[in-house]
């Protein structure tokens, strides 16, 4: 395709997978896919992120479990979560049918439970990846994220890569919330991570000033939403800097087209568009039409040209100075 | 019953003038109408395009008319309690808005013409109105019951006049119809008018009052519960009631996709306040 035509080449490439576009939806806010029918076509996404998959349903904290910060939402951090069976047998058929691209998040609470669901998936076609939730609890090292450290992170990252079907990616889902990110993510690409994904939802805390108390609920809860994004374009852009062959996919905050377009010169090969279907639910279809817009403008041809262009620019200047 | 298909719509505000002390909000929404049913809901976004707020808020559909000059619209009734709502008071006529809508599960009708009452506390009543008009034409005989604190905080006693075979006003301080809660007169009310389903819209309290009291009197009763719903479109999770199965066992579902209409028997009230960290009553 030449520089001059029209309309800019989206496609994008995360390891061994090829997506249309770099727009996909976020683990845990797109539902399970349906709920959206009518406002939002699914399969128009890149790839739908399933919710986090665990062996057993959990019914989660109490509500509340949503309450609304400056520029973002804050959520309880144990979620209502999906069994793996349920979703296998009552929701990923819905899926396939409509020819989506479906990535599977797991999360485990024991290295064992992560090597469980990697086998159940493996049996199951229809998964076009599957994504490491790291934010989940690890019962054997006192109810810590696996994500806290480099070397918890890279079992659970190894303990799905080897029961999983051989060729399949498999990501990893970093928490930012640790003294270095590059060095999690150099342990999980060596424990077999085809990509990294850049970040799940950092930790805070609203103090309600009625009861005087964290917010019922959501204590120490999950922050989205736009108050996030610069964080998650800082460790997009470290984690490319130090580890630039690695496909990343960028997440936090992602609003409109010039938020992909930041993240995508970041280094990021693909987004995951979050929070922003909360506010708006055909927010995933709207970002994409407004990153052509932005691609476009700037006469940029290819998507996968100007992944990570971002440190070039910043090199060239280095240089002169 | 499957709820239809919601869309989303720039809506074109019409005007919001005041009913005692709420707002009711008039807008142009086209094809919101068109699928509106009894006990659905819209969400709005507050704040304009500039703002940083990021969910929106949900509005109970108080009356649609499927088509006017411009366009079907949708009304919604409100009271000014917070930022959000002082917004939306102050819109003028001609302001844009984001809906989306109708989202949730709608009041079930019933087969037969059977006779119902209708219980709304506040402006929580709004949804009875085009549930009555539903109701009435299915043959149904509708008897209303509307409560509040006080007489200035009932809302649609006009409306409810006219619309209902007999109206019933109870307020908690006697300043209009009688001095009670719903809890002491419906028991009575349903068993004059030999009802046989219990509709109820408006605080938790109210709803629970009156799932109790159709229970005791074993009578249907479906309750439109107004509760937090961050997103309305099931993904957040933020607004999960709990329940009980058809089954006895129990369980959560979300108010926005599997409510906020519920069976009153099958709500699990007490983990309900408990939860919300409210008394019961």
């Amino acid at each position: 395709m030449s520089a001059l035509d029209a309309t800019p080449d989206l496609s994008t490439e995360l390891g061994p997978l090829s997506l249309p576009h770099p727009v996909m939806t976020a683990s845990g806010c797109a539902g399970r896919g349906r709920e959206l029918a009518g406002l939002l076509d699914i399969g128009e996404v890149a790839a739908f992120v399933t919710p986090s998959l665990r062996l057993e349903p959990t019914s989660g904290d109490p509500p509340p479990r949503v309450v609304e910060t400056a520029s973002g939402v804050l959520s309880a951090t144990e979620s209502h979560e999906p069994g793996i069976e349920d979703f296998l047998a009552g929701d990923l058929p819905w899926l396939v049918r409509r020819g989506v691209t479906t990535v599977a998040s797991v999360a485990g609470s024991t290295l064992e439970e992560y090597g469980e669901l990697a086998r159940r998936l493996a049996a199951s076609p229809g998964i076009s990846a599957v994504e490491v939730k790291l934010s989940a609890h690890n019962d054997d090292s006192g109810g810590r994220a696996f994500g806290a450290d480099p070397y918890h992170a890279a079992k659970a990252t190894a303990a799905v890569r080897r029961d999983s079907t051989a060729g399949r990616p498999v990501f990893a889902k970093l928490i930012p919330d640790v003294h270095s990110v590059v060095d999690v993510a150099t342990a999980v690409v060596e424990a077999g991570a085809d990509g990294v994904v850049l970040i799940d939802s950092p930790r805070g805390m609203v103090i309600d000033s009625d009861t005087m108390r964290p917010a019922p609920g959501v204590g120490a809860g999950r922050l989205g939403g736009p108050a996030v994004h610069p964080l998650a374009v800082r460790c997009v852009w470290e984690v490319h800097a130090a580890l630039p062959g690695v496909p990343l996919i960028g997440v936090g905050g992602i609003m409109s087209g010039v938020d992909v377009l930041g993240m995508l010169l970041a280094g990021a090969s693909a987004v995951q568009v979050g929070s922003a279907t909360l506010a708006d639910p055909t927010a995933p279809a709207r970002i994409l039409s407004e990153l052509r817009e932005e691609l476009e403008r700037r006469g940029v041809s290819r998507v996968e040209e100007i992944v990570g262009r971002a440190h070039e620019l910043q090199g060239l200047e280095g240089v002169r100075a | 019953m499957t709820p239809s298909t919601p869309v989303q719509v720039t809506a074109r505000v019409v005007g919001v003038k005041r009913a005692s002390v709420y707002r009711q909000l008039s807008m142009v929404a086209p094809g919101i109408p068109e699928r509106f049913r009894p006990g659905t809901f819209v969400t709005v976004r507050v704040g304009g395009d500039l703002s940083s707020r990021l969910l929106p808020r949900a509005f109970a559909i108080y009356r649609v008319r499927a088509s006017g000059s411009s366009g079907g619209t949708v009304e919604i009734v409100f009271e000014v309690t917070d930022d959000d709502t002082r917004w939306l008071s102050e819109l003028d006529a001609g302001a844009k808005l984001s809906v989306v809508g109708p989202l949730g599960r709608p009041f079930s009708l019933p087969r037969e013409p059977v006779v119902c009452t209708l219980v709304g506390g506040g402006e929580g009543s709004a949804p009875l109105f085009p549930l009555a008009e539903a109701l009435r034409e299915r043959g149904c005989s509708v008897h209303m019951l509307l409560a509040a604190a006080t007489e200035s905080r009932l809302f649609g006693a006009i409306d409810a006049k006219r619309g209902s075979k007999t109206l019933l006003v109870s307020t908690e301080d006697g300043s209009v119809g009688v001095r009670a809660g719903v809890g002491d007169v419906l028991p009575t009310l349903i068993a004059r008018t030999r009802s046989e389903v219990v509709y109820s819209s408006g605080p938790p309290q109210l709803l629970h009052a009156v799932a109790s009291a159709a229970a005791a009197e074993g009578v249907w009763s479906q309750t439109a519960l107004r509760t937090e719903m961050p997103c309305g479109t099931g993904i957040c999770l933020g607004c999960l009631v709990p329940v009980v199965d058809e089954a006895g066992e129990p369980t959560m579902l979300r108010a926005c996709v599997e409510g906020p209409v519920f069976r009153g028997d099958l709500v699990r009230w007490d983990e309900l306040f408990e939860r919300r960290g409210e008394p019961a009553r």
